[in-house]
């Protein structure tokens, strides 16, 4: 029987137009889901289960607004849902602290993870919640295998690495060929009536925090053709001009 | 006062060149860093020395770095990088070695910095659509995207010291599974050509594939291309839920533009973009925009493009 978690995080729906008020980005009007990464994670999880049996529990850290992807999850299939209460914006040292000491508490066996969350793109949690767990850890996993260890594949330079990975540990997850579940009518019904599980743990003070927000620098106006003959001239523009072959 | 620290980026057992970029990065954040080379064999610091910039260069040695694991080189450099704010390249393999050696010294992480102001550090977020400009207080781990900053000029001729040191691995190499074709991936690639369901079957793909080869380069693909082919594996998809990318030129073949793709390739140093609709989005973003057909372009670039590398 195994103790599966898996973390989840709410961020702007990827496809959004991301807009700014002031210096700081508004996301007033922007959907939030649970980033797409992550539903790789629950798949994985839940997957876990089938295979080795046990519980798995969402973790999520926010405010009583993340309940809902804590919610997303409990309707895919996990057992439990647990969110860390939290309305500060947290630098990666405070978040992984947070985390570390609700999973250390859970006396999980596996922590499965987004490979990246869609909004920050860092992929640090993963990591770096495994080194301050002691545990052993793999990233932008693209297929796991359970047994009494996972076996794990991820890309590595020229192909890709098959990595034995003795539990505890933790695992961030990417696509590879995975198709995930989507909830089912039974499932959001039990989420509905789902209880979340909000814990309050202390963070320690950030040292890193959001000075401003800005739109990515404008690229001036490219040239433009019409017709394929024009790839002979661009081509030696790459090369004379661009001196990039 | 504590010192910057570089960690080499090591690709096959060698230094690559984006450390000479980390050099710049560091004396940005006010000294000349300590630069660490983690390898198996002291020589492989050489590759280092000649790049200028560098307090000192320390090749940390051990049997640990033979194949990557986490927990095990996190440990091994710990254990020789002095105190400070330690730099390493934004790949994803070292993005996750920051993240682990940040949370073993208790403090934080800042990936795929773009800019470096003082103690200010300006990242993309939301896979580019935004910028976010952080403050520093305290030391931290940093990681820079390549082909950003300028690389540190050769000629240098730095001293190695040798420093044997150890870390326990937590995980183990089973076996490594070359990829069938001799190409380079998308994320590995200074040249990558995608193509679209502008491409009309993936069978065309032939043709992008032909001009990466006399390019060098990558062939890599939209979401679209990928959710609509099973042939076009999700390992080839550049975007958002894909991967994101930052070449010094991309080629962008039948590909419209939506939102989720440019964010994975807007980065990139010169876009060439390949459209029979002069509306498509990605034209905005292009260096060079070619309104045609890929069957009227692509002969074309392909001719002109090997008579060039001949």
């Amino acid at each position: 029987m195994s103790n599966i978690i898996v973390l989840v995080k709410q961020v702007p729906d990827t496809n959004a137009r991301i807009v700014l008020s002031g210096d700081r980005v508004d996301l007033s009007a922007v959907k939030k889901v649970m980033s797409p990464y992550d539903e790789f994670a629950v798949e994985t999880a839940l997957q876990h289960r089938e295979a080795n049996g046990g519980e798995v529990t969402a973790i999520t850290v926010g405010d009583a607004g993340a309940d809902k992807v804590l919610k997303d999850a409990k309707a895919i299939g996990v057992d439990h849902i647990v969110r860390i209460d939290s309305s500060e914006s947290l630098d990666s040292n405070a978040l992984q602290t947070v985390l570390a000491s609700v999973v250390k508490s859970m006396n999980a066996n596996v922590v499965y993870c987004g490979k990246s969350a869609a909004d920050t793109g860092a992929g640090s949690t993963g990591p770096g919640l495994a080194e301050r767990l002691g545990w052993a850890s793999v990233s932008n996993s693209i297929s796991v295998s359970f047994g009494e260890q996972l076996s794990v594949i991820t890309p590595s330079a020229g192909g890709n690495a098959r990595y034995n990975v003795p539990l505890p540990a933790v695992v961030s997850c990417d696509k590879g060929d995975m198709k995930v579940r989507k909830p089912n009518v039974k499932g959001i019904m039990q989420a509905k009536r789902a209880k979340v599980d909000v814990q309050t743990v202390d963070a320690p003070a950030s040292t890193v925090s959001v000075v401003s927000h800005s739109m990515p620098p404008a690229k001036p106006a490219g040239k433009s053709y019409e017709g394929g003959a024009a790839a002979a001239e661009v081509a030696q523009l790459l090369r004379d001009e661009a001196n990039v072959i | 006062m504590s010192e910057t620290i570089v960690i080499a980026e090591i690709v096959k057992g060698a230094v690559h060149s984006t450390t000479a970029e980390l050099i710049t990065a560091a004396q940005a954040l006010g000294s000349q860093p300590v630069v660490i080379v983690p390898c198996t064999d002291a020589g492989t610091a050489d590759g280092a020395s000649e790049m200028s910039g560098a307090s000192r260069i320390i090749a940390a040695k051990s049997d640990v770095f033979a194949n990557y694991d986490a927990a095990g080189w996190a440990a091994a450099i710990d254990a020789v990088a002095p105190s400070g704010v330690i730099v390493a390249s934004a790949s994803p393999q070292s993005k996750d070695l920051a993240a682990r050696i940040a949370a073993r010294r208790g403090i934080s992480v800042v990936q795929d910095v773009v800019k470096i102001d003082g103690h200010n550090l300006t990242s993309p977020i939301y896979s580019g659509k935004a910028m976010q400009t952080v403050a520093l207080s305290g030391d931290a781990v940093l990681t820079v995207r390549p082909n950003v900053f300028d690389a540190a000029p050769s000629g240098g001729s730095t001293e190695i010291s040798v420093v044997d040191t150890t870390g326990d691995m937590a995980t183990a190499v089973q076996e490594f599974m070359a990829r069938a074709s001799s190409r380079l991936d998308v994320a590995e690639a200074n040249i990558i050509i995608s193509g679209g369901r502008g491409m009309g079957s993936p069978d065309n793909f032939v043709h992008l594939e032909s001009i990466a080869d006399t390019l060098g380069a990558a062939v890599g693909a939209s979401r679209a291309a990928v959710d609509t082919w099973e042939s076009i594996p999700h390992s080839m998809q550049v975007g958002q839920t894909g991967k994101t990318v930052n070449p010094n030129l991309y080629i962008a073949v039948g590909i419209s533009g939506a939102i989720q793709h440019l964010a994975g390739m807007r980065s990139s140093k010169y876009i060439v973009a390949i459209n029979k609709d002069a509306d498509a989005p990605i034209f905005q973003h292009a260096d060079y925009g070619i309104v045609a057909t890929w069957e009227e372009a692509l002969p074309v670039l392909q001719s002109t493009l090997s008579s060039m590398m001949a």
